[in-house]
């Protein structure tokens, strides 16, 4: 096992490697870039090349590669240049990661909490009606774009009723930061207002964002339920008369969750892409947000930053879920 | 099995939802609390903003929003008068030349200290100055403004337009320049060069601006700024993308009438608009145009300012030798139905424009008329020149949206349809704003006309006529290739330099009338107003024409 971990990790750094190098290229092949977003219409030949040459972007991209290697090593990712100018890259994604967590964590518990329970009933009464509005439920939840969706919450449910804040991750309050993670951090400092706060501004994007998780999850479990239930092993466990209640939590819940986790691992990762948009939507300072003001301005250090440390995030997750999937079915142990 | 799976699902519900009712009843004990002083006012103006701020020292900012901030903490020696965009006194109480125009003597307010409580004086004026001057290595990068307006610093002084600083009283402040502008002392009222606590630059080691792989550093007094404002910065929240500044109880003049100002960082118009609908903000800056009406009739004011700003075509002679031909480009300039594209595209109260400025800078030439709509004429003049059938390379940017140009991509189309109704064939191009169509306009020349504007720093037509033609060897107009290039960088030249105000507008006036019959560099195109909006309980609020509104005069009714 450990062996199999170290590999994979081994792996993953091939793979941040790698897509540093096409990333690092990719960017500086735009055209534009950060010299004509800092300037603007006030941008002469004179402080063009200037600014040009004081943030080292007239070396050979072969240099410049190198130079943002051997700092990367040393832990220096360079500084913003749009998103938060002078701030160190790596600490605003640390500082933005928390409120990505926080919606993602919340979404994918919102979709586990009503997939699973859902999608076992469902195939327990396969073809009632509750079971084929639950289907639908879910094509819809799978057909919807996220962003849609979660415009059509804030614009029905904040700014109609007032019901939910429209944007943002908490009130301006005087909350007090710790973690970044700002429901905890209301906890930690006995600041229960602030707490709720957060989960208030929390609700819509998560509910939103939880939709794709949802009705993935759903319908895998229904489908691996179905599945067991037809199973020799099941009918043989309810032949011999067990208890109804061992053969659900024994026979067919275990053997029917292992895709599902494998289901929820991939819908993490996937999770990332919904929160940009819904994170645009709700204007909510996580990651995706930094992502596309990043882009906006050609803050070339913070995109790097960004998207390697998510691709290192998705991978650690793939590695997760595998490690997850060995722990529920031993035969992936001995192999 | 089921059942017993379900009772935490129940469980969290429960707990999810008396949270919610939780966070419900907290906001109205916090707006409760507003409530103690028995007025009908609120203490807070929370405003929406569309960017985050850069830096808090104006010395390295560089752009509006940051500007919006740092305007409401400090102070310039010079200050804009509300709703205009002339000059007026505010550190310095009045200003006056020597006989040859390079000696300034600043006689100061008293009595006027620092958010820091430090007294601000003869002395500090120059420490501030000297400061400037003095910028080192990526300091001076980063101090873009004052490369822009002053030349250069103290390791290169030649290029400089500031000399030195001596304060022979506490009251006085004398600034010795190299030359003689229009632009001094005005531009003394800009953000950037506000008078900042030489103390607490000092502590905060200010100037150690660094490169660092592909950006700058900033020191800790950027965070920390101390200044002369209304207000003082509390509380920049990064995480929750607020910026909260409290009343300075140091300030010389009246008190805001709003004790706390927040500006909250909202990048999506839409979601700014939104926001402003549910009442979680007061106002918000650049409205889209086409949401005017709404927002109005949605009980919101929306304050247009005067225009101060230009969109032009640019036209490139050296790309396309026909456009040499002024009978060419006055073709152009007659195949255009610019009244039509106001009326459609721009929001009320734009104007077309006759002259490369709005009606607001001195110099402006009232009798310039612009070029009517003619067909006709514009046929006939492209016969005369024997350019019919020409083809025109025609850029618009993507992904940007100016507040002389809400809507690029419409305002070519049309543009489009006009030239080709008078037989010119147009090679339409798009590139993102920041995706290289700045780059391609300015750095490489490569499109043949394009759409692009400028917004005024104050109130100068150096500002903007200078800014277009006088720089011989590279403008965006390539008039280095046209006969009258040098003479016309010259005469501006000589224009700015003109001491007495009524003889430097009659030279500006002369040739503004000279770049629209004799020159016609590119095509004048609108002046267009934009606005800010605030919601019908807000009070005060006086729009700036330079985007400068100072917020210490409003009141939010409850």
């Amino acid at each position: 096992m450990a062996r199999f971990i170290i590999r994979r990790l081994l792996q993953m750094v091939g793979v941040v490697f790698v897509l540093s190098l096409l990333l690092f290229f990719w960017l500086r092949s735009l055209p534009g870039g950060t010299v004509s977003a800092i300037l603007g219409e006030r941008a002469t030949p004179e402080t063009r090349a200037a600014l040009t040459k004081a943030l080292g972007l007239d070396e050979p991209i072969w240099v410049q590669y190198w130079k943002f290697l051997t700092r990367a090593l040393r832990g220096e990712f360079g500084v913003s240049t749009g998103v938060l100018p002078g701030t160190d890259a790596m600490t605003i994604f640390l500082d933005r990661l928390p409120a990505t967590i926080e919606l993602s964590f919340l979404a994918l518990l919102i979709a586990v909490v009503l997939a699973i329970p859902l999608g076992y009933v469902s195939a327990r009464r396969a073809n009632s009606p509750l079971d084929s509005g639950l289907v639908v439920v879910s094509l819809v939840g799978v057909a919807v774009p996220v962003f849609f969706l979660a415009f059509l919450l804030k614009y029905q449910l904040s700014v109609e009723h007032n019901w939910f804040p429209v944007s943002g991750r908490q009130d301006n309050i005087g909350c007090t930061r710790v973690t970044n993670f700002f429901v905890l951090d209301g906890l930690l400092t006995r600041e229960f207002d602030c707490s709720a706060s957060a989960l208030k501004h929390l609700v819509l994007p998560s509910v939103a964002l939880a939709t794709i998780p949802f009705a993935v999850i759903y319908r895998i479990t229904r489908a691996s339920v179905l599945d067991v239930l037809g199973e020799d092993y099941v009918r043989t466990a309810e032949s011999k008369g067990l208890n109804a209640r061992v053969i659900r939590g024994r026979h067919v819940l275990r053997n029917a969750l292992l895709p599902v986790v494998t289901t929820i691992g991939l819908q993490t990762g996937g999770l990332l892409a919904g929160a940009v948009l819904t994170e645009q939507v709700f204007n909510f300072g996580g990651i995706g947000n930094a992502l596309a003001v990043a882009f906006q301005r050609r803050d070339y250090p913070v995109l790097e930053v960004l998207i390697l440390a998510a691709a290192a995030i998705y991978v650690i997750i793939n590695l997760l879920v595998d490690i997850a999937y060995a722990v529920i079915d031993p035969r992936v142990r001995t192999r | 099995m089921t059942r017993k799976r379900t009772a935490p699902l129940v469980l969290l519900t429960a707990a999810a939802l008396s949270m919610t009712a939780c966070a419900q009843s907290e906001r109205d004990s916090d707006g409760g609390t507003g409530a103690s002083g028995a007025t009908n006012v609120k203490d807070t103006f929370t405003f929406g903003a569309a960017g985050a701020p850069d830096v808090f020292d104006p010395l390295y900012a560089t752009d509006g929003e940051t500007f919006r901030i740092t305007r409401q903490i400090h102070s310039g020696l010079l200050g804009i008068k509300p709703g205009t965009a002339d000059i007026q006194p505010e550190l310095a109480e009045s200003w006056t030349p020597s006989e040859d125009g390079l000696s300034w003597t600043f006689k100061l307010r008293q009595g006027v200290k620092f958010s820091d409580g430090e007294p601000f004086n003869g002395q500090a004026v120059c420490d501030n100055m000297q400061r400037m001057f003095e910028q080192k290595g990526a300091g001076q990068t980063a101090a873009e403004y004052w490369g822009y307006f002053f030349g250069s610093f103290s390791d290169d002084p030649s290029g400089s337009l500031y000399k030195s600083c001596e304060a022979p009283d506490e009251n006085t402040a004398v600034i010795d320049v190299t030359r003689t502008t229009s632009s001094f002392p005005t531009i003394l009222s800009l953000d950037s060069f506000s008078m900042q606590s030489p103390k607490a630059l000092k502590d905060g080691d200010a100037n150690n601006v660094q490169a660092q792989g592909e950006g700058f550093t900033y020191p800790a007094y950027s965070k920390a700024p101390v200044g002369i404002g209304p207000y003082k910065l509390s509380k920049y929240d990064e995480a929750n993308k607020t910026v909260t500044l409290v009343a300075n109880e140091n300030y010389y003049g009246e008190q805001p009438k709003t004790k706390t100002l927040v500006f909250k960082i909202i990048p999506d118009e839409s979601t700014r608009r939104q926001e402003l609908q549910a009442g979680s903000i007061d106002g918000y800056d650049l409205p889209n145009p086409v949401d005017w009406k709404g927002l109005e009739d949605a009980g919101n004011k929306v304050e247009v300012r005067p225009a101060f700003n230009i969109l032009y075509l640019g036209l490139n002679p050296e790309r396309n030798p026909k456009l040499k031909d002024l009978k060419v480009r006055q073709a152009i300039a007659y195949a255009l139905n610019r009244d039509q594209m106001v009326k459609t595209q721009l929001p009320e109260g734009a104007k077309v424009a006759s002259q490369f400025m709005p009606d607001t800078v001195s110099g402006y030439n009232t009798q310039l008329q612009p070029y009517a709509y003619d067909p006709e004429k514009a046929k006939s003049l492209l016969a005369e020149a024997g350019a019919e059938g020409l083809t025109l390379k025609f850029a618009f940017p993507t992904e940007v949206s100016r507040p002389y140009m809400p809507d690029p991509q419409k305002i070519h189309a049309a543009f489009t349809k006009d030239l080709e109704a008078v037989g010119i064939k147009v090679e339409q191009v798009s590139k993102p704003w920041n995706g290289g169509y700045l780059d391609d306009v300015s750095a490489n020349g490569a499109y043949d006309m394009w759409l692009l504007g400028w917004t005024g720093d104050y109130n100068a037509a150096d500002n903007f006529l200078g800014t277009f033609f006088s720089n011989l060897k590279s403008n965006d107009f390539h008039t280095s290739v046209m006969p009258w290039g040098k003479t016309l960088s010259e005469d501006l030249k000589k224009a700015d330099a003109i001491v007495d105000e009524g003889e430097r507008d009659a030279a500006y006036q002369d040739i503004n009338k000279r770049i629209a019959e004799e020159y016609l560099p590119g095509i004048p195109v609108s002046h267009s107003p934009p606005a800010l909006v605030t919601s019908d309980k807000v009070q005060g609020l006086v729009a700036s024409p330079l985007t400068a509104e100072t917020f210490d005069t409003v009141t939010v009714g409850k």
